[in-house]
């Protein structure tokens, strides 16, 4: 079994034979043509039984394309707002007027930073009560001018230090949860790469979720379940397993509305196609809403959020 | 505020084995008590006032007005959507806190009267897998709200929970948004929501339904707060005050209305529910 970074190895390999042969003359086609198809047959040995771990990893690839990255793609005039109008700006969460096929929407999503150098500014994506009040704000902004609001998520949860609790993170986050539930224009909602606990669901009560194929979306980090429910943290990959975090899993349970494709490897090894998928799919959902009478779109939201969990009568007799 | 003895938490004995003695030892100062003593004191200790562990029905009974309460929690148990194993299967984990607390999960949901204004109450219990909110607890708190709506009464809920039930997975997490949503429609309805958090009232459900009351009012000895002190030390390793997360922390940073004593607490909301009977 070959690991990511032999196949990047291999991938230099043979763009140094190209060069080679367009500089110098050697025809060297033939052995790239092998090499190539090689290359292949490994990729789809490597990406196409990937473990719920596996997926856990290419969800926090740093090479994975951020929101940024979507946004860019996805919209044009990403216009950005800042700051909560109470104490500060959060930049590892971003919200601001975009066009979406000439639409005004409003957009809300976690960013995460590429250096270490951003990620000191965007705390890897971990927002503070801050970062959700300003999303509150542009999510109210989108709801007085009827602009459709899109959120995507990613992030390793809400961002955990004193100052998060000084300024009530649970607060923020639970405030983030009602007006979303409420909020009178469609919300659809891409999980991009992580969707890590409440921090994550606080911009992400949708009228249709969608997740990226390597995208997970969990109730804890597999770590810290391991660390609290099996006493050892290195039992990430069996709390990777039991949670049920993929894409796949959780279309299975009904708990998001669809799967965007990406290509082996991840969704860095075509953006052009994954953003291309990823844009089809949000118009199509798009649209649906669209058509729908403000208090039909409401009653829905409002029924599928209602209906959510799993239990059973219990048995007369027994506890 | 003279009510915070101290900046630390009040350490709260959660040990709740049956036990038929009639005589206790207080944990904190060591006494031998008289275990009805303790009772008539609101499972407070006489002698140094260390508050002990309150099980939902102790809670319901303390606060309430006697024989005001009137079940009626669901009858639903939770049914392990994801068939969840850690060390154990989450659905031995179960039956034994039902067997344990003698609850169907943990929670329990009535009508009941405070000084004779009639409310409709839910009362977390922390035995029961730490309180933790799943697919049935999320499910009751609605039910409750739901039931208010339909009475046209005040909701109040006492929090005791660690946050969301890990082994229901993001069915557990999406509670938060179902609970949230349905507090809106009591909104909407005109009626109050009054969040008591007690001692712990944490993650996912101080981030969502508890922290969404007209008025939050806390049990003195509360622990409040959204990410637990483990969870900064394993992730950002930040050196944090003696008082994090204290009552008096989320009282002195504006989270919270209210501080107030067990033995003060139904006073104080039989006086606040009187503002808004006059409403409703």
């Amino acid at each position: 079994m070959s690991d990511e970074r032999t196949l990047d190895l291999l991938e230099a390999k043979i763009e140094e034979l190209r060069q080679l042969n367009s500089e110098d003359g050697i025809d060297l086609s033939g052995e790239i043509t092998k090499l190539e198809a090689k290359l292949l047959d490994l990729r789809r040995e490597l990406y196409s039984n990937l473990s719920d771990w596996e997926r856990v990893g290419i969800a926090r690839n740093p090479k994975r394309p951020y929101s940024l990255d979507y946004i860019q793609a996805l919209f044009s005039d990403f216009y950005e707002l800042h700051g909560d109008r109470v104490f500060g700006d959060d930049l590892a969460l971003i919200a601001g007027i975009a066009r979406f096929d000439d639409q005004p929407v409003v957009v809300v999503a976690q960013q995460k930073g590429r250096s270490t150098e951003e990620n000191k500014q965007r705390f890897f994506g971990m927002a503070r009560p801050q970062g959700y009040r300003k999303a509150k704000r542009a999510l109210e902004l989108a709801e007085r001018f009827g602009f459709p609001a899109i959120t995507l998520i990613d992030t390793p949860g809400a961002y955990p230090g004193l100052e998060s609790e000084e300024s009530n993170i649970g607060g923020a986050i639970a405030d983030s949860l009602l007006t979303m539930t409420q909020l009178k224009v469609p919300i659809l909602s891409v999980v991009i790469g992580e969707g890590g606990s409440g921090g994550a669901l606080a911009i992400a009560v949708a009228d249709r979720v969608l997740m990226l194929e390597n995208a997970i979306y969990s109730v804890i980090s597999p770590e810290g379940a391991a660390a609290i429910l099996w006493k050892n943290k290195e039992q990430a990959k069996d709390a990777a397993v039991a949670l049920n975090l993929t894409a796949d899993h959780l279309h299975d349970l009904g708990l998001i509305d669809e799967v965007v494709p990406e290509p082996l490897g991840g969704a860095q090894r075509d953006f052009g196609r994954t953003s291309a998928d990823l844009k089809a799919a949000l118009t199509r959902h798009l649209d649906e809403l669209r058509g729908l009478k403000l208090s039909e779109l409401l009653d829905a939201r409002y029924a599928r959020y209602r209906a959510v969990g799993r239990f059973q009568e219990r048995e007369s007799g027994g506890a | 505020m003279a009510i915070f003895r101290d900046r630390q938490y009040l350490r709260v004995n959660v040990d709740k084995s049956p036990d038929e003695s009639l005589w206790m030892k207080c944990k904190s100062c060591g006494e031998l008590i008289f275990k009805r003593r303790v009772r008539e004191n609101n499972n407070i200790c006489p002698n140094c006032n260390e508050y002990f562990f309150l099980t939902a029905e102790e809670r319901i009974e303390f606060l309430v007005d006697e024989g005001s309460y009137q079940d009626i929690t669901k009858p639903i148990i939770a049914n392990d959507p994801l068939m969840f194993v850690d060390r154990k299967p989450y659905c031995e984990r179960l039956e034994e806190a039902q067997e344990k607390t003698g609850l169907t999960d943990a929670i329990l949901v009535g009508r009941a009267a405070i000084n004779e204004l009639p409310v409709v109450i839910g009362v977390m219990d922390f035995r029961f897998i730490g309180g933790s909110m799943g697919s049935v607890v999320g499910e009751q708190i609605c039910h409750g709200i739901e039931t208010a709506i339909k009475d046209g009464l005040p909701f109040l809920l006492v929090s005791s929970s660690g946050g969301a039930r890990l082994q229901e997975g993001l069915f557990s997490l999406l509670q938060m948004a179902k609970t949230a949503a349905v507090r809106g429609k009591l909104a909407e309805a005109g009626l109050p929501f009054i969040s008591i958090m007690t001692y712990p009232t944490s993650g996912g459900v101080q981030a969502s339904i508890a922290s969404l009351g007209d008025v939050i009012i806390a049990e003195r000895g509360a622990m409040i707060g959204f990410a637990g002190r483990r969870v900064i030390q394993h992730t950002i390793a930040q050196e944090l005050p003696s008082d994090y997360q204290t009552d008096a922390f989320a009282f002195e940073h504006g989270a919270i209305d209210r501080v107030v004593k067990r033995e003060n607490m139904r006073d104080e909301l039989s006086l606040l529910l009187g503002f808004f009977a006059e409403v409703t």
